[in-house]
């Protein structure tokens, strides 16, 4: 009891992470449904309209509604997040146990596959992508080359625990119990890096719609899309800052930061919490 | 000898990264669904000038030329490498006609290098500084407040923190200007100072943005070393609190911190590139932007290029001169 009560005060970040997180899920996955307009079509709403009853964020100078607009953005934001999590962590888990378990040639042209995406810097190459596709960028195309940048991080650290297990005593049991390499990795090896994978694809959630609004900032994503980005962009594009239209330009901003900081103490509260159930095992 | 295996495999990993890296920017543009030479033409047709079926095929092998793009795939990309790896000519800018595009990189460059130099440097100072510090005497209130402060800073990207400076200290409390504006004659006095105080807002958004995760790292690094047996042995033999921080816990603990420094200047230099373009800050990024923005390849091909090799460059700067903090390392 004492213990639970423990892993739960030690859990705040967890906690916290985690009702803000669905409190964003809430706002891009339901609250959309309702909305009145499509949010992202231009003059459906006057223009410039302050903050009322009617548009509690007020409208922005294109003709949509800010708060319906900001709901819209946050379901692509988020959806562009999930999509380059899974299959980054996915990719990265199995290439880092293929990696690490094969060992030899495998895994030195895996590594330096490893090493070279990492080093090369990301956002030069994805913005030459996105500038020779001018006009016919979609979120797809985003997505994937996001995936190309992002599998190699988990693969290099799920490497790094697969070489440390290799030698582990359970997996030698297992192996002179007469175990195949694919029983050993995915019955032995993948529980211990599952909870690792949780965290990273949580992480990996923030950094790829923090890299989509990158790009949308600069209005090299999907401008015709809503992200968050992209409404930063569009705000920008009509003078925002300097018309002070603070719910066009801020709540995106503002919804940037409150989501990440959610995403990141959900992503170091797991990691936290698995920690510390694996030590309560052993225990 | 053990140094000069390093050495030499460091070296072959550097030239590995570029190789790898210029062959992606090589196919990139080749295996998309675009056609930048057919976009050109129609922006000329479209303007409303005419043209004959033969001069938009004498149009069409000109621009083919100036963009490397003539003879087989195996040809134009030993062209290209050899071109760019060795001679570091990346063919003349369209939008700066006829500026050669190695002329406008060498322009921008020594802003980015000053920028990212100096904000890395005292981002790397401060954020470890302080995340010893949090890391060693986690208990007092101001460490909690610090990593706090780190918390809620690390997760925020660049470029939004650069908007809110824009927000904040161009508009609502105006103190710097809204353009980038350097005045006098390079390295006057007033060059130097107006340059200077033109890139504190940019400075300010890279450091904000990159200390918060030294500060992290550093915590979880300190906090574990200051556990150490060796740690507990000096704090009883009676040696200060403040020489255990410095002599002990900080030797150990940088040296990770050196190599995260390494890995992580990619990512420091993808935040700096949005930053730039914001502020209008005269670098690599903002001349990059230029080149999106006008269609220009050769200098978008130019500037990526030699963003790839100088963060790779930076790289190996940091890995060679990592064995200097760390004595327990005789490359011998």
């Amino acid at each position: 009891m004492q213990k639970m009560r423990n892993i739960l005060r030690l859990n705040r970040r967890l906690q916290v992470g985690s009702i803000l997180i669905l409190i964003f899920l809430i706002f891009g996955l339901v609250l959309p449904r309702f909305s009145p307009y499509n949010a992202i079509d231009w003059n459906v709403v006057p223009r410039n309209l302050p903050a009322s009853k009617v548009h509690i964020f007020g409208t922005t100078s294109l003709g949509q509604d800010t708060f319906w607009l900001l709901t819209f953005a946050i379901q692509n934001s988020l959806f562009i997040g999930v999509i380059v999590a899974f299959f980054s962590t996915a990719i990265g888990v199995l290439a880092g146990l293929t990696a690490g378990y094969a060992g030899g040639v495998v895994d030195r042209v895996l590594s330096l596959l490893m090493d070279v995406f990492i080093s090369v810097p990301s956002l030069p190459i994805l913005i030459l992508v996105a500038s020779l596709l001018q006009g016919k960028t979609s979120l797809l195309t985003i997505g994937i080359a996001l995936i190309v940048f992002n599998w190699p991080w988990p693969a290099r650290q799920v490497r790094a625990i697969a070489l440390s297990m290799r030698e582990r005593e359970f997996i030698n049991t297992a192996r002179f119990s007469g175990k195949g390499t694919l029983g050993i990795v995915v019955y032995e090896i993948f529980p211990y890096i599952f909870n690792w994978s949780v965290a990273n694809f949580v992480n990996t959630v923030l950094v790829a719609i923090s890299t989509e609004s990158a790009l949308a900032v600069i209005g090299l994503s999907s401008v015709q899309q809503a992200t968050l980005g992209t409404m930063i962009y569009w705000a920008l594009q009509y003078q925002g800052i300097l018309g002070k239209k603070w719910y066009w330009i801020g709540s995106p901003v503002v919804a940037i930061v409150i989501l990440f900081i959610a995403l990141f103490l959900a992503s170091t509260g797991f990691a936290e919490y698995s920690a510390e159930k694996r030590g309560r095992q052993s225990a | 000898m053990r140094f000069a295996r390093f050495l030499v495999s460091r070296l072959i990993t550097y030239f590995l990264v570029i190789l790898i890296g210029m062959t992606i920017v090589f196919f990139v543009p080749r295996f998309l669904p675009s056609d930048p030479i057919s976009a050109a033409l129609g922006r000329i047709t479209s303007s409303g000038s005419t043209m004959t079926p033969a001069q938009v095929s004498a149009m069409r092998d000109t621009l083919e030329q100036l963009y490397g793009l003539q003879g087989t795939l195996p040809e134009q990309y030993f062209n290209f490498m050899s071109r760019a790896l060795l001679t570091g000519n990346f063919g003349q800018s369209l939008s700066f006609y006829p500026m050669p595009v190695n002329q406008l990189i060498a322009q921008s460059l020594p802003w980015t290098v000053f920028l990212l130099l100096t904000s890395t440097i005292i981002a790397w100072v401060v954020g470890n500084f302080i995340g010893l510090l949090t890391g060693y005497r986690s208990g007092k209130w101001y460490s909690k407040a610090l990593e706090g402060i780190a918390i809620f800073l690390y997760p925020i990207p660049y470029y939004i923190l650069a908007l809110v400076l824009i927000i904040l200290f161009v508009y609502i409390i105006p103190v710097f200007p809204i353009s980038f504006s350097v005045k006098g004659k390079p390295f006057s006095p007033e060059f130097i100072s107006s340059a200077i105080f033109n890139s504190i807002l940019p400075g300010l958004s890279i450091i904000i943005g990159a200390f918060g995760w030294w500060i992290l790292s550093m915590k979880a690094l300190s906090s574990g070393i200051a556990e150490e047996d060796y740690v507990n042995f000096a704090r009883m033999k009676g040696v200060g609190s403040g020489t255990i921080m410095r002599r002990y816990v900080l030797r150990n603990a940088i040296l990770p911190q050196i190599t995260l420094l390494a890995i992580s200047i990619g990512t420091i230099f993808n935040g700096a590139l949005i930053a730039e373009i914001l502020f209008g800050y005269p670098g690599l990024g903002t001349l990059t932007y230029t080149a999106v923005v006008q269609t220009d390849y050769n200098l978008l091909m130019g500037t990526i290029s030699i963003s790839i090799i100088a963060v790779a460059t930076a790289a190996l700067v940091v890995d060679l001169i990592y064995p200097l903090f760390d004595p327990r390392i005789q490359y011998r």
